[in-house]
């Protein structure tokens, strides 16, 4: 018997085009396992000869999960690009959108897409292990979800009109104040979305307890990590520098995110439509780094509101003040940073500014060139956008969240298939651990690649002439 | 009588449309008693089941390989087939992609991209889908119903969704067809 390929297509619950690829060797072991990307869109190209003003509006269409990074990330490119800053309120209220984001995309990947494998288990029937089967076991708390994911989208129409791919951001701040009725209606709204957070997190932490053996074994690693943080080095979201720290937790940059093309470059492996970002310095592969919930957690030294604070301090003491590198906590991460977001959704509303009408600056002081960077819900997005003195552009380049944890996530599914997959019987169970390594990132792989997708699954066991000696299927 | 099956996937869209979709909120517990929900991007069968399916949505349009084959699987096990959101129905944004060659577009993403470095190289492995021209849906498969909007609205969604598990064809006509 010579080598064999088992291929997982698609990976399901998550955002995107995926499939993996196992590669076994004479003896049947696993040989090495492939993430590979499986669609290009191409908004790098075809955006070049739009207007600038235009990109606020094109650019959500690259990702209906989180169309507000996009958004804003392109409003704040363009607030560069035509040096006009926005005033202070209309800041706030952008980042008062983006936690509306925040809280419905952490929300619906770890109750909807991801939670079925805790509550069911990885085992479990793929045709319940899902959250139609979380509506029949426990539908008072699949309710609360629903209720937590719309808190969330409600914030995005309340400014901007409607929940997917809002009108709201444009060059120099925003097009509508907000009302003293709406900021009442989104208050309203704070402390049952607080709860659902916490009932979410005691089940993590429950899960973590109880399965503890699966957290270490399961795609732990070491690597950078990457993410905005605050002046004082506390989480960030919305605008602040750069921070890159080692394996070890120490501090190996920090920058401002206009030079992100002196500090990250991007590697093109042949079988991946996903390019794969590394710390320049340190060269592909050993610059490479993790972001979103995880790389985030480990980059801030606390965060400003205090309940998230006092998640933050249990969970850096998972690893005893070192970077947490297992990847299951990506989960436990990304539940901490939807209760800080709900969390400074109070503080942004309190603040005596939200209700300012000064929410636009008309000055302008063209440039030509801007970049526009924030935290988006799976890490780390840059814009770049160059035009010609007319404002058209002439060259778009996109850095992508799920970009950076390309490597994380290849990683960690090699890993997990290495781990798991040991003999020569191969469950679904098993193949759905590989899966939930991919899962566990949350990745946006339309984001990524500027494209999107799903995926069923058909394992098959091929040897080297081609014939399928196994098939495993995951359909009805 | 069993109650309807529905199945339903994403191709060349941006998961918007099936945002939407779960934007319904309370209203998607009404559509799992009155329909049995199969393969979709948020559950894990992975594919509509063989013995077919009364109703197919399809969120994107057709720009690859890949996209062509799901559609066809698609078509092929559903009774009814939907078209959801502008991609699918026209094409919708990705569409714009159609004003320059594949090659131009993939030359751009892995190879002059600003922050790609010296090695860049355009994806070839023969496990990737082929890049086409951007379609849409009906150009690819004949379709029963279109719903436009980037993304459609929730409740026409939702009206849609509740027509075609009850049996019914819903009519998507005046202010259904408007999404700004």
């Amino acid at each position: 018997m010579g080598t064999q390929k088992i291929t997982i297509e698609p990976v399901t619950r998550i955002e995107g085009h995926a499939k993996v690829t196992i590669h076994l060797n004479e003896q049947g072991a696993v040989d090495h396992a492939y993430l590979h990307v499986n669609e290009f869109r191409g908004f790098e190209k075809f955006c070049e000869g739009r207007m600038y003003f235009e990109m606020p509006m094109i650019t959500p269409r690259i990702c209906g999960i989180c169309p507000v990074s996009h958004h804003l990330a392109a409003a704040k490119a363009s607030d560069e690009l035509t040096g006009s800053t926005p005033p202070r309120p209309a800041s706030l209220l952008r980042e008062l959108m983006h936690m509306g984001q925040v809280i419905q995309s952490h929300g619906m990947h770890f109750f909807e897409l991801a939670g079925p494998d805790l509550v069911f288990g990885f085992d479990a029937d793929p045709a319940t292990r899902n959250v139609v089967g979380l509506i029949g076991l426990d539908p008072a708390l699949a309710l609360k979800a629903v209720g937590l994911r719309k808190f969330g989208q409600e914030i995005i129409r309340i400014l901007g009109g409607r929940r997917i791919h809002p009108n709201f951001a444009v060059p120099g701040g925003v097009n509508k104040a907000l009302k003293a009725e709406e900021r009442e209606q989104i208050l309203a709204g704070v402390d049952e979305a607080v709860a659902t957070i916490q009932v979410g997190l005691q089940l993590i932490k429950g899960w973590a307890a109880a399965n503890m053996e699966d957290i270490n074994k399961f795609a732990v690693f070491p690597s950078g990590y990457l993410g905005l943080v605050t002046p004082d080095d506390g989480l960030e979201l919305y605008d602040g520098a750069i921070r890159l720290i080692g394996q070890d937790g120490g501090q190996l940059e920090r920058f401002d995110g206009r030079n992100y093309l002196d500090y990250i470059s991007e590697h093109v492996e042949d079988w991946s439509y996903l390019k794969f970002p590394y710390y320049k310095k340190m060269g592909w592969p050993d610059g490479v780094y993790r972001v979103g919930p995880l790389g985030r957690l480990n980059v801030a030294k606390q965060i400003s509101t205090p309940l998230a604070n006092e998640e933050l301090k249990i969970f850096k003491a998972l690893n005893g003040g070192k970077p947490v590198e297992n990847t299951l906590y990506y989960h436990y991460a990304r539940l901490i940073e939807c209760l800080f977001a709900a969390e400074r959704v109070k503080v942004l509303l309190d603040d005596p500014d939200i209700l300012s009408n000064d929410i636009l600056n008309t000055h302008k002081d063209f440039k030509g060139v801007g970049v526009g960077v924030l935290e988006a819900p799976r890490g780390t997005l840059f814009h770049h956008y160059w035009t010609n003195e007319m404002g058209q552009l002439q060259r778009v380049n996109l850095i992508v969240a799920t970009g950076h944890n390309n490597w994380a996530m290849s990683k960690a599914v090699d890993s997990v298939a290495k781990t798991y997959i040991t003999g020569p019987v191969i469950t679904e169970g098993l193949l759905n651990r590989v899966e939930a390594a991919v899962r566990a990132h949350d990745p946006c792989l339309s984001c990524s690649t500027h494209a999107v997708g799903q995926m069923p699954m058909v394992v098959d066991l091929v040897d080297p002439s081609g014939n399928v000696l196994q098939s495993l299927r995951r359909n009805a | 009588m069993a109650k309807p099956k529905i199945s339903s996937d994403w191709i060349m869209g941006c998961a918007g449309c099936h945002m939407s979709l779960l934007d319904i909120d309370e209203r998607i517990v009404k559509i799992a008693e009155l329909a049995d929900i199969r393969s979709t991007p948020v559950t894990d069968l992975k594919e509509p089941d063989e013995s077919g399916v009364d109703v197919g949505i399809l969120e994107g349009g057709v720009n690859n390989t890949a996209n062509e084959e799901v559609a066809h699987k698609m078509r092929k096990r559903c009774k009814t087939l939907v078209a959801l959101g502008d991609c699918a129905v026209f094409g919708g944004v990705p569409a714009m992609r159609n004003f320059f060659t594949i090659e131009e577009s993939l030359r751009r993403a892995y190879v002059e991209t600003e922050s790609t470095d010296a090695e860049g190289k355009i994806p070839s492995d023969p496990e990737l889908a082929v890049p086409t021209k951007v379609r849409s849906l009906d150009e690819v498969v004949p379709v029963d119903i279109f719903v436009p909007g980037c993304p459609p609205d929730p409740d026409v969604i939702y009206y849609v969704l509740s027509e075609l598990a009850q049996g019914r064809m819903p009519e998507i006509s005046g202010d259904k067809l408007h999404w700004h």
